[in-house]
């Protein structure tokens, strides 16, 4: 590797991130291709993997030797000292290098060979079956069909080949609507509720003409509303803060479509301001658009919804700042949480949350269809419709169904993995953790629901590192299309089927799947409810963690516990034969 | 209404508080006359219809005040006779008549909704749980205010409920003589050849504070000790509060010494604290005020050890505070945690505010030190604050939970309590009078002992397999502690409960919690005896609210404690696989002999 000018440094200290004392340990350091090792004197080994590398950085020389501080994105923060400038200068720059790849092809899930041959990595790839997963929701049916229209990512590139839309919607609704949304992404079916009918469709923002309207796109709006016959009254989610969204908020008005109906009760306190804004901005939309009062007829059908999540650049320096307090040395309870209040993270955690029970009580309680719509329709609102899935389907929170979940609102719909992760060196300003907050909110309702969900922490965990490691095919590129075009199912392999033979792990073992089986999960969000989750910030910070695990001493009795009813099983039939054959003989 | 007296009610079934938060919900009837309204907004309004059902929607962990009204409700809005001998057949009813104490009781009347006037009475209770009276008919609800009011502030300690309380169950082991001094010292056999058991204070005469048995260096004879105890804050000079078996080192406690401006010394307690350091070693001060009070403290007579006059011994000074500063931070902790309708923001910002994670962070900090110089420096260390009654005894005994493994176990651990906080003269009494509702500054309340507990649950979270007990165990002495029906914490030190007389007039708390039946209740079934030291993590990260406590009556825990019960499930299951496979094992073994007795002739 042309990166890599020293592969060993020796007599290096780690040093322990939160200790007062400035403990250390001393061992040595190797550099490979994928990988930085440390091996401390007690032969234990520390991987780094050098896609999980977020900053390098050098600080200034100190008597002992030169340190070295990494930041990764799985929140490990390792802090060595390197006695010799000269090598801590060159690791460094091999780090620089190896940590940000220009190419796809130089990540390494087009290098990693877990020794599989192509039909198990085909078999692996083929695991998550999303025309399965439409088939079990129940479509198509006979107010859902399959769309041919995006078969060759002709009108959306960022949307999957196999779209379902309503059956009355035409290809020219459909062509007609594509262009009035931001990147061609029209309103298409996410999740579909068999009992109460009901869809949640998502899409982007419209293009914002002053005065635009789109026929095709009202259309469509209508034939969504249409296709559910419990309720033909639907929702509009913007899942975008209202400040932000003014000026387009106007031109809804102008085109006469929305009308806020606010029926929850969880949105009281906006009422008041809400009817007054909607008054200042009816006039100036009605203004400009020559009109004196809207027609009803065009809008009675629809209630509009903000929701209030903050974009991509406020999370991004959210969590900078959360993990800014966190990483302090010896902090002071009083500025741990300040510094949670200011870094906003839980607040937004709890928007996110909120939003999505507003999704899933919408569809539950009204059997109301929702349209869930942000900007581009893939960072927000892929964390509201997954999340307000899970609330509604018992089968997204079992480990397969989560696969899929993220397959199908994540990965298929477009949600930029690549450029939210920073897999290659480019604009840092596209790098976000929404998938992390999506992890997160599954997070708390394991928290306020521990039996509802087969997998356990240990799974987010897992599936938050492989995210960034690009060790798998799953997550790399930003699109479908992309995917097909880096041909990832012939050179890459497929997380899933390794986190499924490694089940056991990641199994929950108080989960029940009758308890909470049919049920819509109604998470309580008053905010005392949500609290830090170390176990993913502080997850490598050993000392910071309870001594003992309930959760893992429970898990192994749970599998012991099948080993012993095996047991029993061979022991009553071993005795049975042995007293049978006393039977037997004479 | 005719006034009350608590012996008239003394219709006891067996208390039995359960965790969680069990609110059975009576479908709505207009027609009923109370209306119980849980004040949270998580709950339905439930409606009852006589008293019994209002007994028995009444969630099993009640402290006094709320029965307090009941009383008076079920005496003027029905018949008492007949309702009595319903709630005698009823099981598992927490009902404690008698003399409890709201910590504020607000009269409230409101304009009916429906026909005829209706009252409103709001009482907030020192469990932190806020209920509401909707009761129809204003004289009604006067009557019943004024008797909650009459009954939950009585003047005389003889006056409430333990002294009316009759015992429902059968007494197994009196409580009152469990841990008696002597027996204590007795597990400290290996300490015997250098410490004694003292009998100096056995009128109360040197020490109000101390019990009458006390653990001195054998070295100082009773003479000395009646003078250090002059130089020494309320006549408490330093006795052994720990010994620790690994290496001989120990823990004592004391009051301040009464140095003043001046400097004065007193050689008696330089030999007394002398006497504990082996040769050549050297010993800890823990100081549990900052240096800067202590120093203040000269000018009221207080102080701090000097060092020139105690040259084997270093002293620290460490900042825990006390007495309203923690009653404040109780007072905000509980407010935030009752606002259900706060911002994210405001929520973290007033967690802040209340200042009771630091105080948790600052305990569990000293009580580490004082550990880690004993454990880790092998080191003997003194422990005072200014009294010696609050601070120094979280110290010691959370110091005691993390070094002595006998400390985590259920009996050890009331041992303890019994040891560092009712024979030590914690006054219970004057700090728990009160809880987090209470307006009226005064000096003694405090939340010293609810401290204590929540850092004893910090550990349990952390070690959660080291304890025999569990969360239950420690919510069930915060209750006990502020409002019971044993006499156990009555009276501020060892001398008033002895004139109180409570050993003859009242049951000890012990007496009923060691009862097999109490004792599986209170029972982690993770436990697992584990004879290292446990260091707890003093993280901000890794402390966190006690929700079991603050947030009890502002969630749902259903889904919780269904959890918790699946888990204990699973061990229970666990337990019976395992004696049914060694049970089929031995089966199989004697089949085969038999197998082979029969074949080898």
């Amino acid at each position: 590797m042309e990166h890599i000018r020293t592969t060993k440094v020796e007599q290096v200290k780690l040093l322990d991130r939160f200790s007062t004392s400035n403990k250390s340990l001393t061992g040595t350091l190797y550099l490979t291709a994928t990988h930085l090792l440390f091996i401390d004197a007690h032969q234990k080994e520390t991987w780094i993997l050098h896609h999980h590398i977020a900053s390098v950085e050098k600080l200034a020389l100190t008597t002992s030797g030169c340190p070295l501080v990494i930041q990764c994105k799985n929140f490990r923060t390792v802090h060595f000292i390197v006695p010799r400038e000269r090598d801590c200068h060159d690791i460094y720059n091999s780090l620089l290098q190896l940590s940000k790849q220009a190419k796809y092809e130089d990540l390494y899930a087009f290098s990693y060979n877990p020794k599989q041959n192509d039909a198990e990595r085909l078999r692996g790839w083929e695991l998550i079956d999303l025309a399965e997963e439409y088939k079990r929701m129940g479509v198509p049916n006979s107010n859902w069909q399959l769309s041919d229209a995006n078969r060759e990512y002709k009108i959306c590139e960022t949307y999957p080949r196999e779209l379902y839309v309503p059956r009355i919607a035409s290809k020219p609704i459909i062509v007609g609507s594509s262009k009035f949304r931001s990147k061609g992404r029209f309103p298409v079916l996410s999740y579909y509720h068999q009992s109460k009918e009901a869809a949640i469709c998502r899409c982007s923002q419209p293009l914002s003409g002053f005065s635009a309207r789109c026929l095709e796109d009202e259309h469509l709006l209508q034939a969504i509303s249409k296709a559910n016959p419990a309720n033909r009254y639907m929702y509009v989610m913007d899942t975008r803060p209202r400040h932000r969204v003014q000026s387009w908020w106007a031109t809804q008005k102008d085109i006469g479509r929305i009308i806020v109906r606010i029926s929850s009760k969880i949105w009281n306190d906006e009422k008041i301001r809400e009817s007054d804004e909607k008054k200042r901005l009816n006039a100036m939309a009605n203004r400009a658009a020559g009109k004196g009062y809207e027609n009803e007829d065009n809008y009675s059908n629809i209630r509009f919804q903000f929701v209030g999540i903050e974009n991509i650049h406020v999370m991004r320096s959210s969590l900078q700042k959360l993990l800014e307090v966190n990483g302090t040395k010896g902090l002071s309870v009083n500025d741990f949480y300040s510094g949670l209040e200011s870094s906003g993270w839980l607040r937004h955690i709890k928007a996110v949350m909120d939003a999505a029970i507003f999704l899933a009580k919408a569809i539950a309680a009204e059997s109301a269809s929702v349209l869930v719509h942000c900007s581009d329709g893939w960072d927000r609102t892929s964390q509201v419709c997954s999340l307000g899935s899970l609330l509604l389907d018992p089968y997204y929170r079992t480990i397969r169904g989560f696969m899929v979940l993220i397959e199908k609102d994540w990965i298929s719909f477009g949600h930029k993995f690549s450029e939210r992760c920073g897999h290659l060196d480019g604009d840092p300003k596209e790098v976000s953790p929404v998938f992390t907050q999506f992890l997160e909110c599954v997070w708390h309702l394991t928290e306020q629901f521990p039996q509802a969900f087969e997998f356990n922490e240990a799974f987010l965990l897992q599936i938050h590192e492989h995210i960034h490691s690009c060790q798998f095919g799953n997550f790399i590129g930003n699109c479908q299309k992309e995917r097909e075009e880096l041909k990832l199912k012939e050179k890459t392999y497929s997380l899933w089927p390794f986190l499924l033979d490694d089940q056991k792990k990641y199994l929950n073992p108080l989960y029940s799947s009758q308890s909470q089986k049919s049920a819509v999960l109604e998470p309580n969000t008053v905010s005392f409810n949500f609290k830090f989750w170390r176990n993913m910030y502080h997850q490598f910070d050993r000392t910071l963690h309870p001594r003992q695990s309930v959760f893992n001493i429970i898990m192994n009795m749970n599998e012991q516990n099948k080993q012993l009813e095996k047991d029993i099983k061979d022991l009553e039939s071993a005795g049975l034969l042995l007293v049978g054959s006393q039977v037997r003989r004479p | 209404m005719p006034s009350l007296l608590p012996h008239d009610l003394c219709h006891e079934r067996n208390a039995s508080p359960a965790p969680g938060n069990p609110v059975p919900v009576i479908p709505n009837n207009v027609s009923d006359k109370i209306l119980l309204l849980p004040h949270t907004h998580t709950h339905k309004s439930l409606i009852v219809s006589s008293s019994k059902q209002l007994l028995a929607v009444y969630p099993e962990n009640s402290l006094l005040c709320r029965s307090s009204c009941l009383v008076g409700s079920a005496s003027c809005v029905f018949s008492p006779g007949p309702i009595w001998e319903e709630l005698r057949a009823t099981d598992k009813q927490q009902f404690r008549p008698g003399a409890g104490r709201i910590g504020q009781r607000e009269d409230e009347l409101k304009v009916p909704r429906f026909v005829g006037p209706l009252g409103t009475i709001i009482i907030k209770c020192k469990d932190f749980r806020i209920i509401q009276l909707d009761i129809p008919g204003m004289e009604e609800c006067l009557n019943i205010a004024s008797s909650i009011e009459a009954l939950s502030t009585l003047d005389s300690i003889t006056l409430m409920y333990p002294f009316f309380y009759r015992p429902m169950f059968e007494v197994i082991e009196d409580g009152w003589h469990s841990f008696l001094p002597e027996q204590e010292f007795e597990l400290y056999s290996s300490a015997i050849s250098e410490w004694r058991l003292s009998y100096v204070n056995k009128e109360f005469s040197v020490c109000p504070s101390y019990p009458p048995a006390v653990i001195v260096p054998k070295a100082i004879d009773d003479d000395a000790l009646r003078k250090v105890a002059t130089f020494r804050h309320g006549g408490r000079f330093p006795v052994l509060s720990y010994y620790h078996k690994k290496n001989g080192m120990v823990i004592m406690r004391s009051g301040q010494p009464l140095t003043g401006t001046n400097g004065r010394r007193c050689k008696e307690d330089e030999k007394l604290i002398n006497a504990t350091l082996r040769a050549g070693k050297r010993g800890y001060i823990i100081d549990t005020r900052p240096l800067n009070i202590a120093q203040q403290a000269r000018a009221k007579g207080g102080g701090f050890e000097q060092e020139a006059h105690y040259p084997q011994w270093r002293r620290i000074h460490k900042s825990i505070d006390r007495y309203h500063i923690l009653q404040e931070s109780l007072i905000k902790l509980v407010e935030s945690c009752n606002d259900q309708t706060q911002n994210m923001d405001r929520w973290l910002s007033k967690l802040e505010a209340s200042n009771w994670l630091t105080h948790i962070k600052e305990i569990l900090t000293t009580a580490c030190l004082a550990a880690q110089c004993l454990d880790r420096e092998g080191a003997s260390i003194l422990i005072h604050g200014t009294e010696g009654t609050d601070s120094t005894l979280q110290v010691t005994s959370l110091a005691q939970i993390i070094l002595e493994p006998r400390s985590r176990t259920i009996r050890g651990f009331e041992a303890l309590i019994e040891r560092e906080w009712l024979q030590a003269g914690h006054p219970f009494q004057q700090r728990c009078a009160q809880s987090a509702y209470c307006n009226s500054k005064q000096k003694w309340e405090s939340p010293v002992f609810l401290l204590f507990l929540d850092c004893v649950w910090q550990i349990l979270r952390q070690f959660p397999c080291s304890f025999e007990f569990n969360e239950n165990f420690l919510i069930m002495l915060f209750e006990h502690a502020y409002a019971s029906q044993f006499g156990t914490f009555l009276g501020n030190n060892e001398s008033e409960r002895c004139k109180l007389k409570l050993q003859q007039k009242t049951m000890s708390l012990w007496s009923w919690v060691n009862r097999p039946s109490e004792l599986s209740k209170f029972t982690n079934p993770l436990f697992e005896a584990n004879n290292l030291v446990i260091w707890p993590s003093v993280a901000p990260q890794s402390l966190q609210l006690w929700e079991g406590i603050f947030l009890r009556w502002n969630r749902s825990s259903k889904y919780l404690d269904e959890a918790y019960e699946e888990m204990v499930n699973i061990i229970e299951y666990n337990k019976e696989l395992q004696a049914k496979v060694n049970l089929l094992r031995r089966q199989l073994a004697e089949l085969e002999t038999e197998d082979g007795v029969q074949e080898s002739p």
